[in-house]
């Protein structure tokens, strides 16, 4: 039943956001991680202001990606700590919501992390934020859809094996590549000033993208978390 | 969801009798890579900008071919066994992505060495190279996640996931890299189909083709022989059964 | 007693499990009736948790099927998942959610109403902790918790790895009760066991497990390793 489905969804993101608020290292560490990515960009790039403000979007998507994959692994890491991913598999719950569940709380984790790097890399890079600084955000939320569709998904094996801190990335980072681009690329233009027309074409292939991968990663977590 | 991909896994008994000899095809292989190098070579004339160095195309161009077929053969497999659950399917994929990764990484090193007198430059961030070193990450990522998982199970399920969304990606990442280079106005790569070399390049294309087939069948038959002995010892260890 | 029935609760055929080269579990068959316990006892690393874990679900067999209520392990474990409770070695627990709040979560993902909780902590003596968080919580306290949620379900067929640990007389005791409720309900359990005596009160069986096999069937004497390259 959809409904009884739903709640198992409900239950998860619940558990894993209070879990997280409540543990003491966690989000803070991982915001901090961005901003300090953020700095670091700022050093390697120089002062130049016209170089800075090219690199932003680059650089913000950067750090949302280096923070970010701390997040999922921890998403896990909940689970493998005290030995209960066996008694959550053991639920009769359909696989799909575990993922839902872990998706939503992820998304929520990594929403919240954007809400503190972003307007630090506005303010870093010197951004100029044009009129189409609405749309630059449309296209932030879009690319974060996924990238954590993604993340969720990579993670779920990556942090049930071997040497996970180097196998997510560098199973997840490839597939992001379209991503970076498109976003970049539309925020760049968006900030810019640039109508929407401009920014029109990388937004309809990060929907795509987005709508393939969240169908693909739903359909894949069931193979993968079973075994 | 569950029903149309069914999880459990039916482990078809692999006899260890021996298999029809493949060595022709690797000595057709050859002989054919040989004789269509030699055609490429003598029967194109040097290009106007580059000179002889146009010839490395012939196997440039061929392995990047092939790379893409290997890829999409791991694809494919990696449907068939999450579909039907049998055990030669993923070794297949597996074959098909160690020999793929051998010829992307082949095309990259040779793109690399076209590149360098060309232009001037060892890396070109080309829409069709970039798309490779992509593909070629994705494969050493597939190939990373099988040696870390033991159980055969798990391992054949998880790459399985990994090859098909990697597939996916390819055309989308693709298209990114093409429009992304298109808004920065960058130098488009030299037609590689200019109608002299087109023959030239179909040969190699088919003859390295053949090279690829030989390479993972003989790979795919070696995993096949391992995973058959590990199953006559497992039923060696349950008494028989 | 056995007790006329349709069917058996559990029924295994030449379940095995290997990790590696390793095989966990040898050819295991045998069938439990409904109102039946099951005492399992071997040395350590003989493959009495396996067993557990495979019957659960939580494993696949490598070989060889297995059955619960009819329900096939592999097929239908959604549903075989309905009828099961496992009392693992490790609670299992989420730390930094208190007593409640683990009931909770547990509640809503076995589909039931949230009512029944504080009961439930009352009858395993964790009423005077239900708000606080687990990582406080002793290791009796944890185990108590972890049966707890096995309760909550009311589940037919237990499956309890060694339940004794870790308990104080009053833990044991409720233990047995939690036991006898099943079998009462026409239900079954499988108690992994160290010592056999630690179950004498509520087995019916014992059945032992040596390197992965049944003692007692063929498939004792087989070598125990691959011989792979």
């Amino acid at each position: 039943m959809l409904a009884a489905d739903l709640r198992r969804v409900r239950a998860i993101v619940w558990k894993d956001l209070t879990s997280e608020r409540r543990s003491k290292a966690g989000f803070n560490s991982v915001a901090f991680l961005g901003v300090l990515i953020l700095l670091l960009f700022g050093f390697a790039l120089g002062p130049d202001t016209e170089a800075l403000r090219n690199a932003a979007a680059g650089a913000l998507w950067l750090a949302i990606l280096f923070a970010g994959v701390l997040a999922f692994n921890r998403s896990y890491q909940l689970e493998l700590d005290g030995a209960a991913l066996e008694p959550l598999l053991l639920y009769p719950a359909p696989r799909w919501t575990i993922f839902a569940g872990k998706f939503v709380a992820n998304l929520l984790f990594v929403l919240l992390l954007e809400v503190i790097v972003v307007p630090v890399a506005i303010v870093l890079f010197q951004v100029k934020a044009g009129t189409g600084w609405i749309p630059a955000i449309g296209v932030l939320l879009l690319g974060s859809g996924g990238f954590v569709a993604l993340g969720t998904f990579y993670a779920s094996m990556a942090s049930r094996s071997r040497a996970r801190e180097v196998l997510l990335p560098l199973l997840l980072f490839p597939m992001l590549v379209p991503v970076l681009l498109a976003s970049s690329e539309a925020s760049s233009s968006l900030l810019a000033g640039n109508p929407m027309q401009d920014a029109g074409a990388w937004v309809k292939l990060l929907t795509a993208f987005d709508v393939i991968f969240l169908v693909a990663s739903f359909l894949a977590f069931d193979h993968v978390i079973e075994v | 969801m569950s029903t149309a991909f069914p999880l459990q896994t039916r482990r078809k008994t692999v006899s260890l009798a021996p298999a029809q000899s493949i060595e022709w095809l690797g000595i057709v292989a050859l002989v054919a890579l040989i004789a269509a190098q030699a055609a490429g070579v003598l029967t194109s004339p040097p290009d106007r900008d580059m000179g002889n160095l146009q010839k490395i195309m012939y196997v440039h161009v061929p392995a990047a071919w092939n790379a893409f077929i290997a890829f999409f053969v791991v694809a494919v497999s990696s449907l068939l066994y999450l579909w039907k659950g049998e055990e030669r399917h993923d070794l297949l994929a597996a074959s098909a992505a160690e020999v793929g990764t051998l010829f992307t990484g082949l095309t990259l090193a040779l793109g690399s060495i076209w590149g360098r007198p060309t232009w001037g430059v060892w890396w070109t961030w080309d829409p069709r190279l970039t798309s490779t070193a992509l593909l070629f990450i994705v494969f050493v990522g597939y190939l990373a996640l099988r040696s870390f998982v033991e159980d055969t199970d798990r391992r054949a399920q998880w790459s399985a996931a990994v090859g098909i969304l990697g597939a996916l990606n390819v055309p989308i990442v693709y298209m990114s890299v093409k429009w992304w280079r298109t808004l920065h106005q960058m130098q488009s790569n030299p037609s590689t189909v200019d109608p002299e070399y087109v023959v030239g390049l179909r040969t190699n294309g088919i003859a390295i083709l053949l090279v690829l087939i030989y390479f993972i069948i003989k790979r795919y038959r070696a995993a096949r022989m391992e995973r058959a002995a590990e199953h006559l010892a497992q039923r060696a260890a349950l008494g028989g059964i | 007693m056995l007790t006329a029935s349709l069917q058996p609760t559990v029924k295994l055929d030449r379940l095995s499990r290997r990790f590696g080269t390793r095989w966990a579990l040898r050819a295991v068959t045998l069938e439990v009736e409904p109102g039946e316990v099951v005492g399992v006892i071997g040395h350590n690393g003989s493959g009495k948790s396996t067993l557990l874990r495979v019957i659960s679900t939580a494993l696949r067999p490598s070989v060889g099927e297995g059955w619960v209520y009819g329900h096939h392990l592999v097929r239908d474990a959604v549903d075989v998942r309905r009828h099961i409770g496992f009392l693992a070695h490790s609670p299992g627990l989420y730390e930094d959610l208190t007593a409640t709040e683990n009931l909770m979560f547990a509640a809503r993902m076995l589909g039931i109403s949230e009512g029944g909780i504080a009961g439930t902590l009352d009858r395993v003596g964790l009423a005077h902790a239900r708000d606080e968080r687990v990582r406080g919580f002793s290791a009796g306290m944890q185990r108590r918790l972890a049966l707890a949620r096995l309760i909550l379900g009311s589940p037919r067929l237990l499956l309890l790895d060694e339940p004794y640990n870790n308990f104080d007389p009053q833990g044991i005791e409720l233990v047995n009760e939690v036991i006898e409720d099943a079998r009462r309900a026409g239900g079954s359990a499988f108690v992994v066991l160290h010592d056999q005596r630690q179950g004498d009160r509520v087995l019916d069986r014992v059945i032992e497990l040596s390197r992965g096999a049944l003692l007692g069937s063929n498939a004792e004497a087989q070598p125990l390793t691959l011989a792979t390259t």
